[in-house]
């Protein structure tokens, strides 16, 4: 299995931890992640409020680096990048007239050919959790998580097709295999706040508040999301959500891949726990004591 | 031959485009042309009567009428010079209205066109013949397909009438949907109170005879003489032996989900679906049996004083003479599981209006109790959701269902007669009350009975805390809202049955994208369809209330007594008819009928000395519309009033 590999802007910088967990696992699955050389943002979500064209042109760019590489599949771990890629792949294969000006604008010809998959639905779907299974060597048992998809993996349904949009599952199906139990919870696709981080902090306050008490409330000691905003918004602003609502929340926020990581006998500091806010390591103890 | 022809003013419709003067003056020099006049409204009495007058006077024998479409006077006309002496099929019209002056600015052209139009029908005139009406017997019976309040109202209709009406009902009971009501809106009369008066007098009919457990497989022929085939299902309990006693499915082991108490409540595997049910005779379901499924068991035959039960019962095929068939095949409701946002279907406390019925029913599943299914305590903050699957082109059907306004105003009602201090939570996007007292009923249910109507849509519900939480906009306050409630109702919508086109297929009857049979005319002939001598009513048609139903129940079984008081079926004489000299028997014709009114038959080929295959054609059954004359190779098959020979006349007088 081989991918040109988007980490992606946040990868490389504040979500370092997701992109260290991703390569490790990657690694130890044999799953060949190539990243794409001299790769450009995405766009996110300020490129396509500023300029349509522009949030297009941008992961067409991307896109094509990727096909320069000889490869058709691209792996990506950030729902955003994995939004942006697919929506711009949507346009350029159905919609004659962005796929002209899109070219034009970058000077070479495409058609939506480079398919776009999330870490999580190649781990899931392409290697199996079967196969998965076999693999794992600590079965995490004794840990209670929220899986947390937010709102880019699932919807829109037509672009993404990853997922149930209401009651997604492909991460509670993977934390089961690892021995984590999901547990039921209704905010799994609930509003963060999202980019209003900076801009309208209280709004990321509220919204992620809710999250955290309602993963409380349903017995989760963590919550595990795919994806680099999910988590900053979670772990981040933790503190500031506790001293404003006057809760005492210590609920870690993991990646998947962390997790999966650990399950598949990886050393814990190859997984970029340190970069938490929230600190891990008591939960990560008890649970690793059981054994 | 002598051609009249008159050109129509039609106020100012026709004459503000077309020159009508020019036109009547221009035709008149036309060879076999004897008479020629224009006047203000053809159609009046003044109009005809100037036809009639002047094929008198001027010894007319055929008539060219330019005005409108026929499909608005035809009949007019065709009555007209058939007074005056003129076979009816002698008379042409000449559409200069929708065809020229209606859909033209520039008089100049409009009227060369109008000029052209008429040449041509008088150029088909000079080639019409005349035809005569056929007649054909009429079966005097009437089928009725369903036995729910529709059927069952047709039924009595024609009973009343003293005509034989066969219903074939799918159930082991006639009933219908209204059995599972508990009130109906807006006088709040039971509904089994009102339905079983109506059920007994139609089982007790002498000109009534119920095939219940059954189903239409095979229909043939046409009207006046519909040849039906239909299944008894095996019930394995003989109705002219058991007296309804009920010794045997209160010793019956096996408990299984009711499908009448919409699984809220349990029945046995020999049932009689509810207490009124009418025959009073139970069935045995085959599924949970343990006697089919395991050889098991035996005890209703044991027990039975009356040697009613037969397990060695087998399906009956029946096959029926009827001369008309009134479809009454009711709804089914729309599975709402399709909604995630309203937890697909899986929350126990989610409940449909259905449901909400049959617990409200005080003969149902909970004694009349409006409980919470998940831990049966009494429910206090119920949220009810309109509009589930109805209105919405995305998951569901497109259309408004039309009762739900009103069935959720009315659930609303009786949630605080039962439970003095509930509250009622209505989410709405509009109020439908369009019926007699309907919007007196809904506005009495806001102000007497304390609901809250919300105009809004719920997003989610979620479960929390043995609540369920439910999210949702109040777009007159322009905030959130979120409530925390016992139980939800959604107010479902009334689609089609699951078998509604394999039905339609079955009977020739066109049907539309949501599988509601097509009615003839929308607005003029709704319980009519374009195939002669089926008729339809109730919600098989499209969703509709209890008055609406038994209304469009009685005008169907006018429509059908219509054919059963005439000796004979007057038939129209615009048929395709067959040469078997010219025929090759290739059936291209027989493939090419959508009414399949074309057969195979055998003739004697006397020069070839042996027998030949040639299409035949069904005159009862056809409706002229001519596919096969276009399909056919040979010319050898021809429309009656249409011929070949009139069409070619039209267009070399182009």
């Amino acid at each position: 299995m081989k991918y040109a590999y988007y980490p992606g802007c946040s990868l490389h910088s504040t979500a370092r931890e997701y992109d260290l967990s991703t390569r490790a696992v990657a690694d130890a699955l044999g799953i060949e992640l190539l990243e794409i050389p001299d790769w450009i943002c995405c766009g996110a979500t300020p490129a396509h409020i500023t300029m349509h064209l522009l949030s297009i042109a941008l992961p067409v760019k991307n896109l094509l680096k990727a096909k320069a590489m000889d490869s058709y599949e691209v792996a990506t771990c950030c729902a955003a990048c994995f939004s942006r890629l697919k929506i711009a792949n949507e346009f350029m294969e159905h919609d004659l007239e962005h796929r002209n000006k899109v070219n034009k604008i970058v000077g070479q010809e495409y058609q939506g050919e480079v398919k776009v998959r999330h870490f999580l639905d190649i781990i899931v779907n392409e290697f199996g959790l079967k196969n998965i299974e076999q693999r794992v060597v600590d079965k995490l048992s004794g840990l209670k998580v929220a899986c947390y998809y937010g709102c880019l993996l699932t919807r829109p349904p037509e672009i993404t097709q990853l997922d149930d949009l209401e009651e997604p599952h492909l991460m509670d199906d993977l934390m089961k295999i690892i021995g984590v139990e999901p547990v039921s919870w209704p905010y799994k696709t609930e509003c963060c706040g999202a980019s209003f981080s900076l801009t309208r902090t209280d709004i990321v306050l509220k919204l992620s508040g809710d999250i955290l008490q309602m993963a409380y409330d349903e017995g989760a000691q963590a919550i595990v999301v795919a994806c680099p905003l999910c988590q900053s918004n979670l772990d981040l602003r933790q503190a500031a959500i506790n001293k404003k609502y006057k809760k005492d929340f210590q609920i870690p926020i993991f990646y998947f891949t962390q997790l999966l990581g650990l399950s598949l006998g990886i050393e814990a500091k190859k997984l970029g726990f340190n970069k938490h806010i929230i600190n891990p390591a008591e939960l990560l103890d008890t649970i690793t004591k059981k054994r | 031959m002598r051609i009249g022809v008159f050109v129509c003013h039609c106020g100012t419709n026709i004459s503000a485009t077309v020159d009508v003067e020019k036109v009547a003056q221009k035709i008149s020099r036309l060879p076999k042309v004897k008479f020629s006049a224009t006047y203000k409204y053809m159609c009046s009495d003044p109009g005809q009567n100037l036809v009639r007058e002047s094929i008198k006077e001027h010894k007319l024998d055929r008539i060219v009428i330019a005005s409108c479409s026929p499909r608005l006077h035809e009949k007019t006309f065709k009555k007209c010079v058939e007074d005056a002496g003129i076979n009816p099929y002698l008379v042409e019209m000449a559409n200069i209205r929708e065809h020229c002056s209606w859909v033209h600015k520039d008089m100049e052209e409009a009227t060369q066109k109008a000029i052209e139009i008429t040449r041509l029908a008088v150029a088909k005139v000079s080639r019409d013949r005349p035809l005569e009406k056929t007649y054909m017997p009429i079966e005097k019976k009437v089928l009725v397909i369903g036995g729910g309040i529709s059927g069952i109202q047709s039924a009595i209709d024609i009973t009343f009438a003293r005509y034989p009406v066969t219903i074939i009902e799918k159930e082991p009971t006639i009933g219908g949907r209204m059995a599972l009501f508990d009130k109906t809106f807006p006088t709040l009369d039971c509904a089994a109170c009102i339905l079983t008066p109506k059920m007994v007098t139609v089982s007790q009919n002498e000109y009534t005879t119920i095939h219940t457990y059954s189903e239409v497989e095979e229909v043939n022929g046409h009207v006046g003489n519909f040849r039906v085939k239909f299944r008894k299902k095996a019930r394995f309990v003989d109705l002219r032996k058991c007296t309804g006693c009920g010794a045997c499915w209160n010793k019956c082991p096996v408990k299984v989900d009711s499908e009448f108490d919409l699984g809220l409540g349990k029945r046995k595997a020999i049932y009689v679906p509810f207490p009124q049910a009418i025959p009073n005779v139970p069935v045995i379901d085959r599924q949970n049996c343990l006697w089919f499924t395991s050889k098991k068991c035996g005890l209703c035959k044991k027990i039975c004083a009356f040697g009613a039960i037969d397990y060695d019962m087998s399906d009956e095929i029946i096959e029926e003479k009827f001369g008309a068939i009134i479809v009454a095949t009711g709804f089914n409701q729309f599975d709402h599981s399709v909604y995630g946002e309203y937890g697909y279907g899986r929350f126990k406390d989610v409940i449909t209006g259905l449901h909400f019925e049959r617990m409200a029913n005080s003969s149902g599943p909970t004694a009349g109790k409006i409980v919470r299914p998940s831990d049966g305590k009494e429910a206090h903050d119920v949220v009810f959701i309109q509009c589930v699957g109805s209105r919405d082109e995305q998951k569901g059907v497109p259309y408004c269902s039309r009762l739900c306004c009103m069935y959720t105003a009315k659930h609303a009602l009786l949630l605080k007669e039962h439970n003095k201090d509930s509250q009622a939570y209505i989410f709405y996007i509009d109020i439908r009350a369009a019926g007699k007292n309907y919007e007196e009923f809904v506005k009495k249910v806001q102000t007497d009975y304390g609901a809250v109507y919300l105009r809004g849509r719920v997003s989610r519900i979620f479960q929390k805390g043995g609540k369920l939480i439910v999210r949702g906009a109040d777009t007159l306050s322009g905030g959130q809202v979120e409530i925390k409630a016992d139980l939800v109702v959604l107010a479902t919508g009334l689609i089609a049955q699951a078998d509604a086109a394999k039905l339609a297929q079955m009977l020739h009857i066109p049907y539309d994208q949501n599988n509601l049979f097509t009615e003839a005319h929308p607005k003029l002939a709704p319980v009519e369809t374009i195939t002669s001598g089926i008729f339809l009513t109730g919600a098989c048609q499209s969703p509709k209330d209890i008055p609406d139903t038994v209304a469009t129940a009685s005008a169907a079984s006018v429509k059908a007594l219509g054919l059963m008081v005439q000796d004979k079926l007057e038939r129209e004489p615009i048929v395709a008819k067959v040469n078997p000299d010219a025929c090759s028997g290739c059936r291209s014709c027989i493939q090419a009928c959508p009414f399949s009114a074309i057969e195979e038959d055998e003739i004697e080929d006397s020069r070839l000395k042996r027998k030949r295959a040639v299409a035949k054609v069904l005159e009862g059954v056809c409706t002229g519309c001519g596919n096969c004359t276009a399909v056919c190779r040979m010319s050898a098959i021809d429309l009656e009033g249409f011929t070949n020979r009139q069409i070619m006349e039209e267009i070399e007088a182009l």
